[in-house]
């Protein structure tokens, strides 16, 4: 599908975690008693202008903070000043859902009159790529993915293409996704989240339905060239809607896997996107327990939550295993209930990363990372 | 990377027509779409005139075969009507013989729904029909257009404020482009909501004459609500499958104008970009261009800036233009989409059609829409679809010449 090799050369991410600064990985990890997490301030008054940040929702804040620490990382290996990328691509389940419901609550409780339009202006699901792209003064390709559980990969197989075609060379690829009171409370009703707060370490050993609510907003920026400060090679990424079955799931990795010249036993570390449901964990235990035996499993939603944009800390996690060649204590899923027993894999050399993800059950999505 | 992407089927329903043979006879015939609002309460009713879809939500379940059925937004049956006109118009009667993808685009999702339950809500956390706000998210309507249509193998969501569809388009195009799929149904999908009433209110931006694009006295636009849809095969295929390909794509282009959230530049820089990538990836000269479908909303910011862009591009030889959202109303997410079916119609039948409204060229401007429909020769339309964030794409269709056996 792709003509050139396509490389991650920078990376931001903001999340419940200390992630944003890049050159620690996951060693302090944060746990903590709740169903619900929150992104930890990065300081933004270090990325934005201070008289923007108060108008910016949280989520636009976020996106454009972890969209800058990305671009100022990719700096360090490409020899340049300052990078205006050929594109900005994002992607967002829910988008900004803050502005959304304040818009809504004062045309509700003011019954459509003396409104104002901030919150509205904000509440379209481009505004971060569009703030981005603002603050650049860049004039490129300008992309917002709003498909639930595959809106990053979306952006990302959008990326692969016009880089591999040379359309584009190089473009700053995120996910955003932010949580409110108000959606945490409807999700709830709806069943998303698990109804008591439960110890995130400890998150898979809980058997109330749901999950652990998120957010986050990781970018990459992707480039045709290989630098000094190059994280991994983003090989691949495959989509697809409601798969009838576990095996199902199982051909299509195979045939994807197969596509970059690949077989499962190539693969040195699975990234799962677990995330403590008991009734949609099933379907990566059925995969893990076919074709994973014997390999290094990772998972991280017990560190972020689950959103629709999860994937991009997957992703990120994947990048920096690559590039440090270790897999942090938090991240690794040692006798984990119903999951293949991991083997110590320590002195292996990591090469191939396969993250597999899946939102409740209905959109799945494959990513593939390769060191060289 | 070079396949040809044809036009292989088209499907639509707006406020001028709920198909596309009732669409084109709105178009010739100059009939608007312009009505009061009667789908929602609304303090505006009777004072800002909007462009709804004549089908109410209970007719369009039972066009789509789901009489009864109380899940569904009506974003989502919008959505599932126009793109099943679209995939029977190409005559595709098995939809997965070729790898099938769905892209689809739409700004506010089951908003249409969600409002009402969020009224609720507000006054007590606990109340408020689950029902009416599952399929609030983007994604929702995709995918039961996808259920509808049976696509599994790609299905996402564009979501670009008004540029949206024409977006979904471009993406569609570079996937058949690179071979990464055999088909492709592209477009977009929005109902009216009171949400976007408001909103675009605030902005002081809605004309309570209706939209007059392109005139000195043009006070907004008016809003609509609607999808279309168009399926994309590269050439192969469509010769292959004995398709009529009604058009091909000939060029896109997407920029960021970079310069506000939500009002163009004066100069219009992101369109000026976005039509010139697409003219640069067409291989053809500005003088190749018949007609351009313009976004021209009728608000003061845009027909301006979009008018100076053109300008800018053509020099003093402006081909005629006009906007067609006097008869279709502004349908945001779907108005790219609305507008590429409407550019295909004007290619198929060798017609430039009207823009309603307009009276007085403006003063900044020195050139001026075409008011009527009239006949011409038409072999490429340009269709500019601009919005909120800077976000600037334009497309390029252009006639078949020589391309599917049954067809000019």
């Amino acid at each position: 599908m792709t003509n050139a090799s396509i490389y991650i050369n920078g990376l931001g991410n903001i999340s419940p975690q200390k992630t944003s600064d890049s050159s620690r990985f996951l060693d302090d990890p944060l746990y903590f008693e709740a169903n619900r997490l929150t992104c930890l301030d990065p300081g933004y008054k270090d990325y934005i202008p201070a008289d923007m940040i108060r108008r910016m929702g949280r989520i636009i804040r976020m996106g454009v903070a972890a969209s800058k620490i990305c671009l100022k990382d990719a700096l360090e290996g490409s020899g340049a000043g300052e990078i205006i990328p050929n594109a900005i691509i994002t992607g967002t389940g829910l988008g900004c859902i803050e502005d959304t419901e304040k818009f809504l609550a004062s045309m509700i409780r003011n019954n459509e009159e003396f409104l104002t339009p901030t919150s509205f202006i904000q509440s379209t699901h481009n505004t971060v790529a569009g703030q981005i792209a603002l603050l650049l003064g860049c004039h490129g390709y300008n992309f917002t993915f709003v498909h639930r559980g595959i809106s990053f990969e979306s952006a990302l197989t959008d990326a692969l293409m016009q880089i591999g075609s040379g359309d584009l060379e190089n473009a700053l690829v995120g996910g955003t996704d932010e949580v409110t009171a108000n959606s945490f409370a409807i999700m709830s009703r709806l069943g998303f989240w698990k109804r008591k707060p439960v110890s995130t370490e400890r998150l898979l050993s809980d058997n109330q339905r749901g999950a652990i609510a998120g957010e986050g907003a990781a970018f990459f920026f992707l480039g045709n060239k290989k630098t000094d400060h190059t994280y991994a090679r983003l090989a691949g990424v495959e989509t697809f809607l409601k798969p009838g079955s576990g095996s199902e799931v199982i051909d299509r990795l195979h045939t994807f896997l197969l596509s970059h010249s690949l077989t499962t036993d190539h693969i040195d570390l699975v990234v799962l996107g677990l995330n403590g449901d008991p009734r949609s964990d099933e379907i990566y235990r059925q995969v893990a327990g076919a074709v994973f035996r014997r390999k290094a499993l990772a998972w991280f939603k017990h560190l972020c939550g689950e959103y629709h944009t999860a994937s991009s800390f997957g992703m990120w996690l994947a990048a920096m295993a690559i590039k440090k060649q270790t897999v942090p204590d938090a991240t690794r899923l040692k006798n984990a209930p119903g999951l293949p027993k991991e083997v110590n894999r320590d002195n292996n050399p990591i090469h191939n990363v396969l993250i597999y993800n899946h939102y409740r059950n209905t959109n799945h999505a494959f990513i593939l990372l390769t060191k060289d | 990377m070079t396949a040809h992407v044809c036009i292989t089927g088209i499907g639509i329903t707006c406020a001028a027509g709920n198909n596309v043979a009732e669409t084109l006879a709105s178009l010739l015939e100059e009939k608007t779409g312009k009505s009061d609002i009667t789908r929602f309460e609304t303090i505006h009713k009777g004072v800002i005139p909007v462009a709804e879809v004549k089908m109410t939500t209970e007719a369009l379940l039972e066009a789509t075969g789901h009489s009864g059925a109380r899940n569904f937004t009506r974003t989502s049956l919008l959505g599932m009507k126009a793109a099943k006109e679209a995939v029977e118009s190409a005559g595709i009667t098995e939809i997965s013989r070729h790898r099938t993808g769905l892209i689809s685009a739409t700004t506010v999702g089951g908003m249409d729904r969600s409002e009402h339950f969020y009224a609720a809500y507000l006054a007590d956390p606990a109340k408020g029909r689950l029902i009416d706000i599952v399929g609030h998210d983007c994604a929702d309507s995709t995918e039961r257009i996808a259920e509808h249509l049976g696509i599994r193998d790609f299905v996402t969501t564009v979501s670009t404020a008004c540029s949206s569809s024409v977006n979904a388009l471009m993406f569609g195009a570079n996937l058949i482009r690179s071979g990464q799929l055999g088909c492709v149904i592209v477009g977009g999908t929005d109902a009216m909501a009171r949400f976007t009433l408001n909103g675009f209110n605030t902005l002081m931006i809605l004309d309570k004459n209706g939209c007059r694009p392109f005139d000195e006295h043009r006070a907004g636009l008016m809003l609509g609500e609607g999808a279309a849809y168009l399926v994309l095969e590269p050439e192969e295929i469509a010769l292959k499958e004995n398709r009529q390909a009604l058009a091909v794509v000939s060029g896109y282009g997407n920029a960021n104008d970079a310069y506000h959230q939500t009002a163009s530049s004066p100069e219009g820089k992101g369109a000026y970009l976005a039509m010139s990538k697409a003219l640069a990836m067409s291989g053809l000269t500005p003088g190749e261009i018949d007609y351009i479908n313009v976004h021209g909303t009728g608000t003061q910011n845009n027909d301006l800036s979009e008018g100076m862009a053109i300008q800018r591009i053509f020099g003093d030889r402006v081909p005629p233009f006009s906007s067609t959202k006097g008869f279709t109303g502004h349908t945001l997410g779907a108005a790219g989409a609305v507008e590429a079916v409407i550019s295909i119609l004007a290619i198929r039948h060798q017609v430039v059609f009207g823009n309603q409204g307009f009276t007085t060229p403006m003063k900044e401007l020195n050139i001026q829409p075409v008011i009527h429909a009239q006949p011409a020769k038409i072999q490429h339309v340009l269709s500019n679809s601009f919005g909120f964030g800077g976000n600037n794409s334009s497309v390029i269709l252009s006639k078949v010449v020589g391309h599917g056996k049954k067809n000019v």
